[in-house]
């Protein structure tokens, strides 16, 4: 369980804080959407627990622990746990899909047996199995996106958080890559997703978290993308 | 770090010295430089400091006399002096004989002997205590018949000044030159992290831990220091067995014997090597924490 309590979050040389007072609790196996205005505070939420911001005050706890005491192997071990999926992709343009993958397994230190064994999984998953010795600049945009949640996905990770992923997809790549993490989500994996894309939002019938000048402005279990009251 | 990090750390350091190439050639050629110019430094320092200790364990004064002294007398008064250990006189002829068997070659002087022998009668004093020699001679040398008393007291002098000119002079040139190299280091390795920024960008997500990520670097700098210390090395052992072959073999160098034990040259050698590891790895050590915020 992830558990935000009173946290601010203000940022050096910016009398507003990114956040604000926030307090949230989500379970694992939840889907969650972010949703709210650029600037709103979803990105700094994400920052703030996958540590790599401190919350200026209040604390925010993971199964009971605030994450702000772990030292560094605990925090490793923190991180570890998340996959992380970006709107830009970040993938590396001279390795192939294939490295880019395994690379995540590697920093890790595992085996090359045990990346021969999982990367090909990670690609099965994500439907490119066949486009391993591709190289990132021969994928359309909505490929690349995704081999960055096959990458995030590879070493089986219990929550899945992607920040605006679909920003820079079309429509259509946005639903199908929304498909997969539903997908993903089915098999136990927290998803949480902050997103611009209220279609999709409207209806995938999700938990939907609202954010607005850093406060939480609205909470929903199966929400949409703009207040319907 | 387990096996498969170390393999990973490692390609990395290669390919970053690869993409690097000239630069590490020039920093690990400077690394090279500035631990000769040091590791010549001691070589001398341990071959003078061999030197002194002869000169000084063998502290025997020479008295010479002129050729019309009274040898008996002249005697009987150095033994009356205070702080005489023993007195051993050496006939001209002996003397001939010794210096001809210094130069390696007695037929030599052959030519000298008797009446053409152009050395004097001498004594050799020894002091029961160094500390005694300096006043010993100043005694012997005011005696009538004594033409000089000598305890290579200018030789101690002279080479105590010498080395201690040329010490401050290749501590100094290769101080200079071991930052130089420190400074080329970091740059390298600042290049080689500058490549690498989006990598490592992308590793602090994926839980990559500080180590994983700052080990190749340090390696790579390492591995310059290395390779510099290793030419050096081989340099100057190679010199110095070539100089310390010739000196033994020169026959106006017979009172320079160069150090050749291994317990006196392997510390300098193993010495050079840890330093210039050392040096790589201080490089890229202050590299990484500089550019590079994991
Ligand atoms: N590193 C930072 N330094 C200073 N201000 C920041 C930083 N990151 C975000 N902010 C500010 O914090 C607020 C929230 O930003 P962010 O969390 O990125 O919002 P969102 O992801 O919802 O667009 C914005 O006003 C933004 O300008
Ligand atoms: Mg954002």
């Amino acid at each position: 369980m992830i558990e935000f309590k009173d946290v601010t979050k203000s940022y050096p040389g910016s009398d507003t804080p990114a956040l604000a007072d926030f307090s949230l609790q989500m379970e694992h196996g939840e889907f969650i959407f972010l949703v709210g205005p650029s600037g709103a505070g979803k990105s700094t939420l994400i920052k703030l627990f996958f540590r790599e911001q401190l919350p200026t005050e209040g604390q925010i706890l993971f199964d009971g622990k605030n994450i702000a005491t772990f030292e560094k192997a605990a925090l490793l071990k923190h991180r570890r746990q998340i996959g992380m999926v970006f709107q830009d992709f970040r993938l590396l343009k001279q390795k192939t899909v294939f490295e880019n993958v395994a690379f995540a397994l590697e920093v890790l230190g595992k085996s090359a047996k045990e990346i021969q064994e999982k990367v090909p999984l990670a690609l099965a998953k994500v439907g490119l199995a066949d486009k391993g010795s591709s190289f990132p600049a021969e994928l359309s945009g909505g490929e690349q996106q995704r081999v960055g949640v096959a990458r995030a996905l590879v070493k089986d990770p219990l929550i899945l958080i992607a920040d605006e992923p679909t920003g820079n997809l079309d429509r259509d790549t946005s639903w199908q890559l929304m498909e997969l993490f539903e997908t993903i989500n089915q098999g136990g994996t927290t998803v949480i997703v902050a997103t611009h894309a209220w279609d999709v939002v409207d209806r995938m019938q999700k938990r939907v978290i609202s954010l607005e000048a850093g406060h939480l402005n609205r909470d929903e279990k199966r929400g949409s993308y703009r207040d319907e009251h | 770090m387990n096996i498969n990090s170390l393999k990973y750390c490692l390609r990395q350091s290669v390919v970053s010295l690869k993409r690097n190439f000239w630069l590490a050639v020039v920093t690990s050629c400077i690394i090279a430089v500035s631990l000769a110019i040091l590791g010549g430094f001691l070589l001398m320092a341990v071959n003078a400091g061999q030197l002194i200790r002869n000169v000084e364990s063998n502290v025997e004064i020479g008295v010479f006399l002129y050729a019309d002294a009274d040898v008996s007398a002249v005697q009987k008064q150095i033994n009356s002096l205070e702080g005489v250990n023993s007195v051993t006189f050496v006939s001209k002829d002996e003397g001939l004989v010794t210096f001809s068997n210094s130069l390696g070659d007695p037929a030599l002087l052959a030519g000298l002997k008797g009446e053409d022998n152009p050395l004097p009668d001498a004594y050799r004093v020894k002091a029961t205590d160094t500390a005694l020699v300096a006043g010993l001679a100043e005694s012997i040398r005011a005696m009538p018949g004594v033409e000089m008393a000598d305890y290579g007291e200018e030789l101690v002098g002279r080479i105590l000044k010498i080395t201690g000119w040329l010490n401050t002079l290749f501590v100094g040139i290769s101080v200079l030159l071991a930052l130089g190299a420190v400074f080329l280091i970091v740059t390298t390795i600042r290049l080689s992290v500058m490549a690498r920024l989006e990598e490592i960008g992308i590793m602090k997500y994926l839980g990559a831990s500080d180590w994983y990520i700052r080990f190749p670097f340090l390696l790579e700098g390492m591995a310059m220091g290395w390779v510099g210390t290793l030419v050096s090395t081989i340099a100057l052992g190679l010199a110095y067995s070539k100089l310390a072959t010739s000196l033994r073999q020169d026959a106006f160098a017979f009172f320079i014997r160069p150090v050749t034990s291994v317990e006196q040259l392997a510390p300098i050698f193993v010495g050079l090597l840890l330093l210039g590891t050392l040096m790589g790895g201080i490089g890229s050590l202050i590299s990484v924490r500089k550019f590079l915020r994991v």
